[in-house]
């Protein structure tokens, strides 16, 4: 670890520090409806959308109509992501002539990963998917699938926010308005300062550049290595190398300002043409944060008690730094097992675990990136999770087992930290034996039981297909890197797609039927299973009378709150998924130590 | 439930157009005029030819020339196929590969150990660029080939290392394909003919 290192990294907090009011207060304004600078321009695209689409911006839902009007709009665009892809070689903006993404089950796959804001890629983009599909399906979820989780945080608000009413909100207004004020200002200018560090943004078909030196490759025939009569490989010259293109940039800024981390080329944020710079990686993960820090100031703004949105912002910032420390240390001290390297860091190199990792981020700003993308649900990578050593490995995967609600996926982040709040208050209620409040809401029986319904159906579906694809061949049969490495491969996978986070231990095959179907059910349960119970407890306190606070009250806005806070997450991730991980990350590093291979 | 799905349907055929369609051709538009040569990958050309782009490496294996590190995507520097090894720390064949890779290197510097960049792959399959460690391990291999100093050839790597961004942000690099055309410029050696 360098002095320069955590330089970057507080640099950055201080700067996810500072975004906080001012997107938070905005946030305020866009879904009170209250005036903002960007009326003028954005409010009669808004009404225009209204008339054509049908709605009536003053009609106001109970949770059962936010949640089907949720759940129809998530189904039919799915759908349409589906058949785009399935007739992308019909459609326009093609210049590689792709062909459907193939079989079917990639397809559906990737339809249900975008559409829960997960982007979990069983694809490689720049050999599969057209310009139209990564513009009008890809990107285009990463827009409303951003803007449908911030919707449902914001729902969660005002129904702790009022009192006595039956409504939270229309899901049609938060839906466009969140897409319009919040989301697509920002992606346009930012999507621009991208460019300018050189992420890509043109339609044009690949360019071919002659090799400066043409290059020596083992003959491919059939999918096997050609060898000659002496059991040689034979080897085939390389001239040209295809450089892939494409609009990247204008999906670049909204895979990480929403979250979603679906990389436009296979290599993601390591790519340098999706994240060419030191200066565009601090953009990227700064655009990460955004709008879940965000969220907590308007959690204390909407609700009248700024003071608990920031308790909750510390609780956050604490256990980033805490994760981002872990990941650091790790990486920073290197892979014991590859002699006659040099990994120490020096003024001439980063030095530590350089595998998979790029050489402008070296390993802080690797270390920082792979925390942040899994503190929230973001899933986009500079450097491949799988390559970390066991320990850097696991504090992504332990990020998303926490529910991913350290500042979190926007929305998503936000109401899986109210329902830990809910339980945090409801076992301080119970410590010192009294009905629990929250904000001056009675936490009852029902709202603690679909609580612990979000709770239990996270680890269910992960640890239940993990055992299963553990004990039988088309599950094991993925696996690249053998040994405890490989159930943390698998466990990875089920995590991520559960969490709608969409990182991966890359090494695991995964475009097979099984893991396809699999991966895209547990996607699909990950975010609406989670979402319903959730949009219950929201309908429910709406319509709870105000308490005000007494003596008895347990305060949400200090720091003993956000300890236990921090406590609860901890207790809860740490019970269930312990186990598993001791099997997997924590039994590999003690094996790499004692110099053990595999 | 009827009206709201008649709106869904509506709903995504408007957004869509919006946001999936406008919203990119725009942004296209703009970053073709403010900035055309990053939008199109930052192309190198060369009497006319494209033969590379500045922030994607290309594979050397001469030892003429600066070397840039492993690449697993593809066949090597696939920009069609970008990847990285996905090999995990305690995977035999990361172990073995590696020890290929030093004692391939170490044949031609015995005494020091190699900087970790140069024997791992990078993250892209494409990482356009060495820490100034490999760049200085390098050295006196290309030097002796192309029949100049070490000093003046250390000199012609710093001005291709780029530091850190603003002072403080990434790490310093040196970009390896860049580095090897101006080489070519700058020290033609005895290897020219061999090398076009």
């Amino acid at each position: 670890m360098t002095i320069n290192g955590w330089l970057q990294i507080l640099f950055f907090l201080v700067l996810v520090f500072l975004v906080t009011k001012p997107m938070g207060v905005f946030m305020t304004r866009v879904f009170n409806r209250e005036k903002t600078f960007m009326d003028p321009v954005l409010r009669p695209i808004e009404r225009l959308l209204y008339r054509v689409t049908g709605v009536d911006e003053d009609h106001e839902m109970r949770w059962t109509e936010y949640a089907i009007a949720m759940l129809l709009f998530s189904l039919v665009s799915m759908i349409v992501l589906y058949l785009m892809q399935r007739l992308q070689a019909y459609l326009p903006f093609n210049p590689q002539k792709f062909g459907a993404v193939n079989p079917a089950h990639v397809a559906f796959n990737t339809a249900a990963s975008f559409t829960t804001n997960t982007n979990w890629q069983a694809y490689s983009g720049e050999n599969t998917m057209s310009y139209f599909t990564q513009m009008a399906g890809l990107a285009y979820h990463n827009f409303v699938s951003a803007a449908v989780g911030i919707a449902l945080a914001i729902a969660f608000i005002r129904g702790i926010a009022r009192r006595q009413m039956q409504t939270i909100g229309n899901f049609w207004v938060d839906l466009v308005r969140g897409s319009l004020w919040v989301l697509l200002p920002f992606c346009i200018v930012g999507a621009l300062v991208l460019v300018s560090q050189g992420v890509v943004q043109n339609l044009r078909p690949y360019d071919t550049a002659k090799l400066v030196e043409p290059m020596q490759v083992p003959k491919v025939a059939d999918g096997k290595p050609v060898v000659d009569a002496q059991g040689k490989p034979v080897m085939d010259t390389v001239t040209d190398q295809t450089i892939a293109q494409g609009p990247a940039a204008s999906q670049e800024i909204i895979k990480e300002f929403g979250t979603n981390g679906g990389g436009f080329f296979n290599a993601n944020s390591a790519h340098p043409f999706e994240n060419p710079t030191p200066l565009s990686n601090l953009i990227e993960i700064v655009a990460i944060f955004a709008i879940g820090a965000g969220l907590t100031y308007t959690l204390g703004r909407m609700t009248g008690s700024q003071a608990h949105g920031w308790a909750v912002w510390s609780a956050m910032a604490i256990l980033f730094l805490v994760g981002v420390t872990a990941a650091y240390w790790a990486e920073a001290r290197g892979n014991p097992l590859l002699a006659g390297t040099n990994q120490h860091a020096t003024a001439l190199q980063a030095g530590g675990n350089m595998e998979g990792k790029e050489v402008r981020f070296g390993i802080a700003n690797s270390a920082l990136f792979a925390t942040v993308t899994t503190d929230a649900s973001c899933g986009a990578i500079n450097g491949w999770h799988d390559s970390y050593t066991p320990l850097g490995g696991m504090i992504p995967l332990v990020n998303i087992m926490l529910s991913e609600v350290i500042f979190g996926g926007v929305g998503a982040g936000m109401y899986g930290m109210l329902i830990y709040i809910v339980l945090a208050v409801f076992i301080a209620g119970l410590m010192v034996g009294r009905t629990p409040e929250y904000l001056g809401k009675k936490i009852e029986a029902y709202d603690v039981k679909m609580a612990m319904l979000v709770v239990l159906v996270f680890p269910l579906v992960i640890l239940a297909f993990t055992a299963v694809s553990s004990v039988h061949g088309f599950g094991t049969a993925g696996i690249l890197n053998p040994g405890p490495h490989g159930l943390s491969e698998m466990l990875y996978a089920f995590t991520s797609g559960a969490g709608n986070n969409g990182s991966a231990f890359g090494g695991l095959t995964v475009n097979t039927p099984w893991y396809d179907t699999t991966l895209g059910i547990t996607m699909l349960a990950g975010r609406f299973l989670m979402i319903i119970p959730m949009l219950a407890i929201a309908g429910n306190l709406a319509g709870k009378k105000y308490v005000p606070p007494s003596l008895g009250t347990f305060p949400v806005t200090t720091p003993l709150f956000t300890l236990l806070l921090i406590g609860v997450i901890l207790i809860v991730g740490a019970l269930t998924f312990f186990p598993a991980l001791s099997l997997g990350p924590i039994l590999e590093h003690l094996l790499m130590v004692a110099g053990k291979t595999f | 439930m009827k009206k709201n799905l008649i709106t869904a349907i509506l709903m995504t055929v408007a957004t869509t157009i919006l946001l999936g369609i406008i919203y990119p051709l725009v942004v296209t538009g703009l970053a073709q005029l403010i900035f055309p040569r990053q939008a199109n990958g930052q192309l190198i050309q060369k009497d006319g030819k494209v033969i590379g782009s500045s922030i994607i490496a290309q594979g050397f294996s001469k030892p003429g020339y600066f070397h840039p590190r492993p690449s697993f995507g593809g066949n090597g520097y696939d920009p069609t196929n970008t990847n990285g090894s996905q090999l995990g720390p305690t995977n035999q064949k990361l172990i073995d590969r590696v020890k290929g890779d030093v004692a391939n290197a170490q044949a031609e510097n015995p005494s020091s150990p190699v900087p970790i960049d140069l024997v791992t792959g990078s993250g892209s399959g494409l990482d356009p660029h060495i820490t100034p460690a490999s760049a200085e391990f390098q050295l006196p291999r290309v030097a002796k080939e192309r029949g100049t100093t070490v000093e003046q050839l250390r000199a012609l790597v710093q001005k291709h290392t780029e530091g850190r961004q603003l002072g403080f942000l990434g790490e310093a690099r040196v970009n390896v394909l860049e580095l090897n055309l101006d080489l070519d410029q700058q020290f033609p050696g005895n290897k020219q003919a061999e090398i076009h």
